[in-house]
C-alpha cells in the first residue's frame, strides 16, 4: 500500500472510531443536564434517569477520551508536514481544547459519576451543568479547528510555505465555524436522544422499569423531535450554502450532479456512474436544489464535469453516498420522531408497542448518520488538506515507513476490537442491570 | 518570546510529571503494596479522582508545544513514531484498568485489570524515561531536519542512535525508581493501616537507590551531552534548581522519617521539579538537540509566529489558572485519608 493511502486510512479509522463516543457523550452530558435540572425541581423519575445514564456517561466517557488522546499525537506522528506548516495556526485551537475543555472535564467527571451523596443535589446539579459546558466547548474547539481546514482564514503564508497566525479571532468568526458546529452539536443531540429513547422503549416492550423509562422516553422524545426538525434547517441549509459558495466541486460530487444544468433537481437515489459521468437508476426531484440552492426554480448550478478534473474530489461515489444516507437518515430521524412526539403529546407513546419497536431498533442509525456526515466533511475536502492551501499528498509523514504505518495501523485495530468487545459487555451489563432508585456512590 | 513558551512548556512538563508521577509511582508499586481485594480497592480509590486529571497536563502541554512550536511537535512525534504509538495503546490499557476494574466484581476481572494497570504503568515509566533521556542525549537529525529512530540499534550512544540505549535506559531505571519512590510517598500519606505502614517502608527502600541513581545519571549526562556543562555554566542561576533536588531529596527522606508523610510527598515533588528544570536548562536554547549538534533544532528554529506567540498569551494564562482552581478545589474536596475498611467501589 501507498505511504499516503495507509496514512490517510490510519487517520481515518482512528477518528471514525473515536467519535462514535464523543457524539454520545455530548449530546447526552446535555440530556443528563436536562434531567438533573428536572430533578432539582423535585422529580425523583428525573433523579433515577440521571443516576443511570451518568454509568452509561462514564463508560462512554472513558472511551472517548482513550480513543482521543490518539488523535492529537496523530497530527505530529503521521502528518509531519501538515503540523509543521500548519501548527502555528491550529495549534492554537487544539490547545485550547486541552486548556479550556478537558482540564474541566476531568476535574469533574468524578463528582458527577460519584459525588451526588456527597456534593447534595444541587452541588451535583453544577458538575452536570459543568461537563455539559466542558464536553460542548470541547466540541467547539474541533470543529473551529476543522472549519479552518475547511475554508482557511486570519492567517498569512511566508516565502517557505509556512502559515503563519495573523488573527485567533478571526478562527471563531470564521463564517464556516458557527454553521458546522450547530449542525456537529444537533447531530450528537440526535444520537443521544435516540439512544435514550431506545432504552426506554426496550423497558417499556419489556414491561420492566416502566415508570423511569417513560421518564427517559418523554425527555428524549422532545429534545430529538427539535435536534431532527433543526438538522436540516436550519442548520445543513446553512452548510450546504457554504459548501455551495466556497467548495462549489464539491457540492456538484456530494449531490451526484455531474452536468451543468439550469433548474436542477434535487437526487433522491441513484448510484453514480463515474466512467459515463451519469447516476444510474436515478430518483430526481426536478428544479428542487436549484431552488434550496438559490430560491429560484430555474437558477443555474455548475456540474462535475465543468470544473478542472484536478480539483474534483478523489472519491466522488463515496463522498455521494455519505452525503445521500446522511440527508436520508436524517428525514426517516424527523419522520420517527414527529410520530412519537405526536404520541407523546397524546399520553399513548407508552402503548404504541409498533412505534416502541421502532425507536429500540433505531439505535445503530445516528450513529451511522453522524459518521457519514463527517465523511462527507472530509471527503469533500478532499484534495485538499486546508482547502485550496495545502493537498492531503503533501501533508503526510515522509520520514514514517510504510511498513510502520502498517504496523501501528494493525495495532490500533486489534485494540478497537478489544475496547468494542468490553464496551459493549459493560453497557450491556448496566442496561440489564436497569435505573436504581439510590444515589451512585457515598 | 520563544523563550518564555519554552519555560513555560517546561514548567507543564514538570507539572505532569509529578502529578501523573505519583499515580505512575502507585500503579508500579500496585501488585506489592496492596496484597488483598480491599488494599487494591483501597489503592485504586487514593487515585480515582485524579488520575485523569493529572493526565490531561500531558495533552495541554503537547497542545501547547503545538503552536508554540510546531516544527518540533512534527519532528519528534514522527521521529519516535514507534514508541509513541505503543505509549498510546499502554496509555489506554493503563486508563482501563484504573476505570473499568470497579465495574464487575469478578476475581479474574479485577486481576485482570490489576496486572494491567500495574504492568502499563511500569513499561510506560520507562518509555517516558528513556523519552527524556532522548530528548537530553539528542537525536540522529540529519541536514533536512527529520529523524527516524528505530526502538534500538546497538545500545551504545553513537551517531545513529536507536530510542533505547545505555544511557537512556538509564534515564528510564531512574524515572522507575523516582516515581515508585515518590508514589509510595503518596500511598503512605493519603491511605491508612497495612497499606500506609508498607508504602512507608517501601519508600525508605527506594530512597537510597534514587539517590545513586540521580548521581549517576548526573555524571552520565554530562559525558553524553557535552552541551549541558556549557549551558550550566552559561545560566549560575540554575545552581537553585541543584539545591531544590538536593534539598527536596533530602526532605523527602528526613520528613518521612519524621511522620509527616504529606510534607515528604511535596518534598519528593521538589525533587522531581528540580531534575525536570535542570534537564531543560541543560538542553537551552535546543528543543531537540541533534547527535550531530549542527543539525540541532532551537527553539528559533522551531517557534511559530510572533503573533500566534503573544496573542497565545492572553488565553493560556486565565485558562491555566482557571485550570489551577480547579485541581485546587479537586484535591482539597479529596478525603486525607482513603480507608481500608470504606466498602464503597470507588
Amino acid at each position: 500500500m501507498e505511504a499516503l493511502t495507509l496514512h490517510r486510512f490510519h487517520f481515518a479509522f482512528t477518528i471514525t472510531y473515536h467519535y462514535i463516543f464523543p457524539q454520545l457523550t455530548m449530546g447526552l452530558a446535555l440530556l443528563i443536564f436536562i434531567l438533573k435540572t428536572m430533578a432539582l425541581r423535585g422529580d425523583p423519575l428525573a433523579n433515577q434517569a440521571v443516576r443511570f445514564w451518568v454509568k452509561i456517561f462514564g463508560v462512554s466517557f472513558v472511551m472517548g477520551v482513550i480513543t482521543g488522546i490518539p488523535m492529537e499525537f496523530q497530527f505530529g506522528t503521521n502528518w509531519a508536514r501538515f503540523s509543521e506548516a500548519s501548527g502555528g495556526v491550529i495549534g492554537q485551537t487544539l490547545a485550547m481544547e486541552g486548556v479550556f475543555a478537558f482540564f474541566l472535564e476531568s476535574a469533574f467527571i468524578y463528582l458527577l459519576l460519584y459525588g451526588e451523596h456527597r456534593l447534595g443535589q444541587r452541588g451535583h446539579w453544577v458538575a452536570s451543568l459543568l461537563l455539559f459546558v466542558g464536553t460542548w466547548l470541547s466540541g467547539f474547539f474541533i470543529v473551529c479547528t476543522n472549519a479552518w481546514m475547511q475554508h482557511p482564514v486570519g492567517y498569512e503564508i511566508t516565502t517557505d510555505g509556512v502559515i503563519r497566525l495573523a488573527s485567533l479571532s478571526a478562527l471563531f468568526t470564521n463564517p464556516w465555524a458557527i454553521p458546522q458546529y450547530l449542525h456537529v452539536m444537533v447531530g450528537t443531540t440526535i444520537t443521544a436522544s435516540f439512544v435514550m429513547a431506545s432504552i426506554g422503549a426496550f423497558y417499556l416492550l419489556r414491561d420492566e422499569h416502566v415508570a423511569t423509562a417513560r421518564r427517559f422516553l418523554s425527555v428524549a422524545v422532545v429534545v430529538g423531535f427539535i435536534a431532527s426538525v433543526l438538522a436540516p434547517m436550519p442548520t445543513g441549509d446553512m452548510q450546504a450554502k457554504l459548501v455551495y459558495k466556497h467548495q462549489p466541486v464539491t457540492f456538484a460530487a456530494m449531490e451526484g450532479h455531474f452536468h451543468t444544468e439550469d433548474g436542477a433537481g434535487l437526487v433522491l437515489i441513484g448510484q453514480p456512474n463515474m466512467s459515463e459521468m451519469r447516476l444510474d437508476n436515478p430518483i430526481v426531484l426536478p428544479h428542487l436544489l436549484s431552488f434550496l440552492t438559490h430560491q429560484r426554480w430555474d437558477a443555474r448550478i455548475v456540474g462535475l464535469t465543468d470544473f478542472d478534473r484536478d480539483l474534483w474530489p478523489d472519491n466522488v461515489a463515496l463522498l455521494y453516498y455519505s452525503y445521500h444516507v446522511m440527508a436520508g437518515l436524517g428525514t426517516f430521524f424527523i419522520v420517527i420522531m414527529t410520530l412519537s412526539a405526536f404520541f407523546l403529546w397524546r399520553g399513548k407513546l407508552h402503548q404504541e408497542r409498533w412505534l416502541l419497536w421502532i425507536l429500540m431498533l433505531t439505535l445503530p442509525f445516528p450513529f451511522i448518520a453522524n459518521t457519514a456526515g463527517w465523511m462527507t466533511a472530509e471527503l469533500g475536502r478532499q484534495p485538499w488538506l486546508i482547502y485550496g492551501l495545502m493537498r492531503t499528498a503533501d501533508g503526510h509523514s515522509t520520514n514514517v515507513s510504510v511498513g510502520n504505518a502498517l504496523f501501528t495501523l494493525i495495532g490500533f485495530m486489534g485494540m478497537y476490537v478489544m475496547l468494542s468487545a468490553l464496551y459493549f459487555f459493560l453497557t450491556t451489563r448496566i442496561i440489564a442491570h436497569g435505573p436504581e432508585a439510590e444515589p451512585n456512590g457515598h | 518570546m520563544e523563550t518564555v513558551w519554552f519555560w513555560l512548556l517546561a514548567w507543564m512538563f514538570g507539572t505532569y510529571v509529578v502529578l501523573d508521577g505519583f499515580d505512575f509511582g502507585v500503579g508500579i508499586l500496585h501488585l506489592f503494596v496492596a496484597r488483598n481485594e480491599a488494599e487494591r480497592k483501597q489503592v485504586i480509590r487514593s487515585i480515582g479522582p485524579v488520575w485523569d486529571g493529572n493526565e490531561v497536563w500531558l495533552i495541554a502541554a503537547g497542545g501547547t508545544m503545538f503552536f508554540a512550536f510546531p516544527k518540533l511537535l512534527a519532528v519528534s512525534f514522527s521521529g519516535f513514531y514507534l514508541a509513541l504509538m505503543m505509549v498510546l495503546w499502554l496509555l489506554m490499557f493503563r486508563a482501563l484498568g484504573i476505570e473499568l476494574r470497579h465495574q464487575l466484581a469478578d476475581p479474574i476481572w479485577r486481576q485482570f485489570w490489576d496486572v494491567a494497570f500495574a504492568a502499563a504503568s511500569l513499561i510506560l515509566t520507562v518509555c517516558l524515561g528513556a523519552a527524556l533521556g532522548n530528548l537530553v542525549r539528542g537525536v540522529p537529525l540529519n541536514a533536512d531536519g527529520t529523524f527516524f529512530e528505530p526502538l534500538w540499534t546497538d545500545f551504545r550512544v553513537g551517531q545513529q542512535t536507536g530510542i533505547l540505549d545505555w544511557y537512556t535506559l538509564l534515564v528510564a531505571v531512574t524515572a522507575v525508581l523516582a516515581l515508585a519512590h515518590h508514589g509510595a510517598l503518596w500511598l503512605n500519606a493519603r491511605t491508612d493501616e497495612a497499606v500506609e505502614a508498607r508504602a512507608w517502608g517501601l519508600a525508605g527502600w527506594l530512597w537510597p537507590l534514587v539517590v545513586l541513581l540521580s548521581i549517576v545519571v548526573t555524571g552520565a549526562t554530562v559525558v553524553v551531552q557535552p552541551h549541558v556543562k556549557e549551558s550550566l555554566a552559561a545560566r549560575p542561576w540554575g545552581i537553585v534548581f541543584v539545591g531544590l533536588a538536593i534539598a527536596g531529596l533530602v526532605g523527602a527522606y528526613v520528613l518521612r522519617k519524621r511522620g509527616r508523610p504529606l510534607q515528604a510527598f511535596l518534598s519528593s515533588a521538589a525533587y522531581l521539579y528540580g531534575m525536570v528544570a535542570l534537564a531543560a536548562i541543560g538542553i537551552y536554547p535546543y528543543v531537540l538537540p541533534g547527535r550531530n549538534p549542527a543539525f540541532g533544532l532551537t527553539i528559533h528554529d522551531a517557534a511559530a509566529w510572533q503573533t500566534g506567540l503573544v496573542v497565545a498569551m492572553y488565553w493560556w494564562i486565565p485558562g491555566m489558572l482557571l485550570a489551577c482552581g480547579y485541581f485546587i478545589y479537586l484535591y482539597s474536596t479529596m478525603p486525607a485519608k482513603f480507608s481500608v475498611h470504606d466498602t464503597v467501589e470507588h
